[in-house]
């Protein structure tokens, strides 16, 4: 087989099983390309090469014994570095976890590991997963492979572009805002958010708890959907995770029909802040999907309007909680220990040093959202407008199958741009946080570049909790349509690095 | 301190509240399958959910959950059809996570009572606690100062054991008690010793005191009759029944001194001194710490379904006062015999010598006269005594058998006390050997009257009373070791005198 790392996981996953090619060989291409590009692209935080061919000759074993029956057996992925890795760094971009190792593994990465998916390394990400461009790494930016001087998208841009770049098939990201959707779109890649408690959050470092989920970034939708089967189901550890049967995601994606299907385009997510390419595109897939047999109907969620800044009373209040353990006593960096600090010291002074201003601003928000007389008028009341967010969506889909906007407003800006200018970054998100608000799951997809600058451009689906299956139904119909106009994926566009 | 107290009480009335932290008997934590033992080397009963290791998330404890809703029931509570954990947050080096998994404002268990009887000199007098609500929570680890005296102040490191940490703890928190009057102290400690009971009757906890298992927090204040209510104090960390009422009383001392000198009682929580009894101030409450509640997004709501607590209700045993109305009559005695003993934690290891074969008047006797005494004297809990159920019965059936005087038995239980091994082993080191034998003590006898020719003279006479002396000398003569009833026979034979 050709050119190993342009291939879907799909087809690699195939040729593995029937041994035309062994999951070392797929490994080895995979790493031969991230020891060539990665210097530039910088998806990744840690690889261990000599760990993933160990791990994909293992596997390869017990193919060959027939140990393993599995759709993504032999299969590369790289991992988002929120999640805990046993004994492998886990850092979550930050600096105050330099060096961690975790002593157990996420129930993602045990599920992957049971599946015979080889890791990689962990992908690059904002500190935390707080930003929506990869720049508030305290490692460094990662750049996108459309572009090296402009953003991946984040907090997720390590791993959408790892994928972008073909230094991986398949990434976990996960989404709190919008952090696996935006790095998508920006990307010219897919990815999924689930519903949540669709996939466990056990051993995912936890941002925003309630608004928490991870969710499968692969080059198509059939690889998601493959991936997705992969880590949903419920976890004894994680009891927020939904406890029912995984539907069949795969038979989801391989029913592309959406004829007779009522497609929503919501009335407060296009227009003013979106650019013009975006929106041209996002139109064109409107007709698409038309021709294609659905109903294009204009809904209307008039509390989005709201979303933005509910999220950034929750996101905050329920982040200053989380991240009140990095305080130098048990993990991570330890600052200023010595006879003569105290605790309270110690603590301060590696948080200080640990936490990047990104980090230290929503931790900042957070305190002061949940202090005692401010409680309702923040905390409370954000919570109030997450259930009007939820409710409008009940009405939305009472109406129609699906909702469908941009993913993001703009495609990906350039590195530095808009790093003094939080609200603006924040603004990138306004698309994808309403969905994270009220629990139901999306799928960002790309339609295309925007004629003005040449960069990809994405499609937000958006289905009800539970109905992730609609996702991958709309999301294959929509992109065969285009793999028949374009005569290959978009990404096959994106230069060769 | 009697008059002092008592001068407290002609002039202002109490308010007392209790917040009481049980830790429940479950096999495994709070939020995590690890084991709740006590003990063990630092740091081995520990994982990534109660270390607090990133990404790491709880889930609840289902036997906790009913241990919590049986307290509840067993308190006369309403269970509540919904609740939800709360996140406690403040920064602190014994709690992994930097904030406690608690309830706040919806706590599981709501509105109940607990009757309590206190004895008075003018019969058993009974009380009723109002509850205000119980909730469950998970411990913080344990910190271990070392390089000083034990203690955070002089001490060069400190080192963390989170073993305890997430053990599930209910807390018990009563409304304000009211109209207690000079009785507030012992309505305090007859509450926490009911509670007590009633967590072991339920099997939930076997509440090890000096283990630490039981820890109340102890608030009090003091008003002039017809007046607004006092500021109140909160004394932290009251660790045995004895240290709560010690607590109250010295609180209300305290109190009343200040508020006689014309100065303010600070609302604070306040620190007891077991070794002397009296409070420290601790941090001040007037500028009260903000723990940020919210409620804890990693856990599901808890909503028991009907069917599920009446299950459990099912479940409840046969509650402490109902059991000890049972046991009077059994035993035949007074309502202020029963609350005494009561009162001295006496009725639990009572019922466990009559169980292991003792004579429920003897086992009475022991542990409401000797051992309580020793007890006082040692500053310490009845249970706390090395003494157990079967030495009773040994003891008792050395008495019996005339093997062992009531003072020698005396002399055992201090043996057994001071870890000086069996009850055997300590009569044959302590050489206790009752003198039987007629002609050693007649001669014994002999030798009295010889020293006190008199006596002899009065007894013959008529004045049996004066027998008594004589009986004195024989024992003292035999080290205690006859038979004081015995000799006084043998005497009276020897001089011919029948009574």
């Amino acid at each position: 087989m050709n050119d190993l790392i342009r291939q879907s996981a799909a087809t690699l996953a195939g040729a593995i099983a029937r041994k035309e090619v062994s999951s070392e060989e797929v490994t080895r291409a995979h790493l031969e390309r991230i020891s060539q590009v990665d210097e530039r692209v910088h998806a990744f935080l840690f690889v261990d090469p000599e760990a993933s061919i160990a791990r994909a000759r293992e596997v390869d074993q017990q193919l060959a014994k027939g140990a393993l029956s599995s759709p993504l057996a032999g299969v590369p992925i790289a991992l988002k570095d929120l999640l805990a890795t046993k004994g492998v760094p886990t850092t979550c971009g930050s600096r105050i976890l330099e060096g961690w190792k975790p002593p157990y593994n996420a129930t993602i990465v045990n599920k992957l590991h049971a599946a015979g998916v080889v890791s990689l390394g962990k992908t690059n990400m904002d500190e935390f997963a707080m930003g929506s461009s990869t720049e508030h790494s305290g490692y460094g930016p990662t750049h996108n492979p459309w572009d090296l001087e402009r953003i991946p998208g984040g907090s997720g841009g390590g791993s959408a572009a790892a994928i972008a770049s073909f230094e991986s098939p398949l990434a976990i990201g996960t989404d709190t805002g919008g952090s696996i959707r935006q790095p998508a779109a920006v990307t010219g890649t897919v990815g999924v958010k689930p519903t949540y408690g669709g996939v466990s959050r056990y051993g995912i470092v936890a941002l925003a708890s309630s608004l928490d989920q991870a969710g499968p970034c692969a080059r198509d939708v059939m690889d998601t959907a493959l991936l997705h089967s992969v880590i949903a189901g419920h976890d004894p550890h994680d009891s927020t995770s939904i406890n029912a049967p995984v539907p069949d995601f795969v038979a989801a994606a391989l029913n592309a029909d959406v004829r007779g299907m009522k497609i929503g385009v919501i009335k407060e997510l296009q227009g003013e802040g979106f650019q013009s390419g975006v929106l041209q595109r996002f139109n064109q897939s409107l007709e698409i999907l038309t021709e294609l047999g659905a109903e294009i109907v204009e809904v209307s969620c008039p509390h989005f309007e709201y979303a933005l800044g509910a999220y950034y009373l929750i996101l905050p209040s329920e982040a200053s909680s989380n991240l009140a353990r990095f305080d130098g006593m048990r993990f991570g960096i330890r600052v200023d220990d010595g006879d003569d600090r105290s605790v309270e010291e110690v603590m301060s002074a590696t948080r200080e040093k640990g936490f990047g201003a990104e980090v230290k601003r929503r931790i900042m928000l957070g305190t002061y959202a949940l202090s005692s007389g401010y409680y309702d008028a923040y905390y409370g009341q954000a919570q109030r407008i997450r259930t009007l967010i939820t409710r409008d969506f009940v009405a939305a889909f009472s109406q129609v199958d699906v909702l469908v906007s941009p993913t993001s407003p703009t495609t990906a800006f350039k590195i530095g741009e808009k790093l003094d200018d939080p609200l603006a970054m924040y603004l990138n998100d306004i698309a994808t946080i309403p969905v994270n608000l009220a629990g139901n799951c999306a799928m960002s997809l790309p339609i295309g570049l925007a004629p003005e600058d040449g960069l990809p451009v994405g499609l937000q689906i958006i289905a009800p909790a539970m109905a992730d299956s609609l996702l991958y139904q709309v999301g294959s119909a929509l992109e065969s349509a285009l793999i028949d106009r374009w005569g290959g994926l978009l990404i096959s566009e994106a230069p060769s690095l | 301190m009697t008059t002092e107290y008592n001068a407290v009480i002609t002039e202002f009335d109490p308010i007392i509240g209790l917040e009481t932290h049980i830790e429940l008997g479950t096999k495994s934590k709070m939020f995590c399958s690890c084991s709740a033992q006590f003990g063990g080397e630092p740091n081995t009963f520990v994982c990534p959910v109660c270390l607090g290791m990133p990404g790491s998330m709880p889930v609840v404890n289902r036997v906790a959950v009913e241990s919590t809703i049986r307290m509840g029931l067993a308190l006369n509570c309403s269970i509540v059809p919904w609740c939800r954990f709360a996140r406690k947050n403040y920064f602190y080096p014994d709690m992994p996570k930097n904030y406690q998994i608690s309830q706040y404002d919806e706590p599981l268990c709501i509105n109940g009572y607990l009757d309590v009887t206190v004895a008075t000199e003018n019969g058993p007098q009974v009380f009723r606690v109002e509850i205000e609500r119980v909730h469950m929570e998970e411990d913080t680890g344990k910190l271990l100062h070392a390089g000083g005296a034990g203690r955070i102040h002089g001490a060069t490191h400190s080192l963390v054991d989170y073993n305890r940490a997430g053990i599930p703890l209910i807390e018990v928190v009563t409304k304000p008690i009211l109209g207690t009057g000079v009785l507030a102290p012992e309505v305090a400690k007859a509450y926490v010793a009911e509670l007590r009971d009633l967590m072991r009757a339920l099997g939930v906890s076997d509440v090890r005191m000096e283990e630490g298992s039981l820890r109340c927090d102890v608030n009090v204040s003091l008003s002039r009759p017809g007046e607004e209510w006092g500021t109140r104090t909160e004394t932290k960390n009251v660790n045995s029944l004895r240290s709560v009422e010690r607590a109250v009383r010295t609180e209300m001392i305290r109190q009343a001194d200040r508020l006689r000198a014309g100065e303010r009682i600070i609302q604070e929580t306040r620190h007891f001194n077991e070794e002397t009894g009296d409070t420290t101030s601790g941090r001040s409450k007037e500028q009260a710490e903000d723990y940020r509640y919210f409620p804890e997004p990693d856990l599901v709501p808890i909503a028991p379904s009907e069917a599920w607590i009446e299950e459990l209700r099912g479940t409840l045993p046969e509650i402490p006062s109902v059991r000890r109305a049972r046991l009077q009559i059994d035993w035949g005695i007074s309502d202020f015999d029963m609350q005494s003993l009561v009162n001295a934690g006496a009725l639990e290891l009572i019922v466990a010598s009559i169980d292991a074969g003792v004579q429920p008047a003897a086992a009475r006797k022991w542990w409401t006269g000797e051992l309580t005494r020793v007890a006082n004297e040692r500053h310490c809990e009845l249970g706390d005594l090395t003494v157990n159920a079967s030495d009773i019965f040994e003891i008792e059936g050395l008495i019996s058998a005339g093997d062992l005087t009531d003072k020698m038995a005396r002399s055992v239980f201090e043996g057994l006390l001071d870890g000086e091994g069996s009850v055997s082993q300590i009569v044959s080191q302590r050489g206790l050997v009752v003198v039987n034998d007629d002609a050693s003590l007649i001669a014994a006898i002999a030798t009295a009257l010889a020293d006190s020719p008199d006596i002899a003279e009065k007894i013959q006479g008529g004045k049996i009373a004066a027998a008594g002396s004589i009986v004195g000398a024989v024992m003292k003569a035999t080290q205690g070791q006859a038979d004081a009833a015995k000799v006084r026979t043998l005497l009276l034979e020897q001089l011919g005198v029948t009574e």
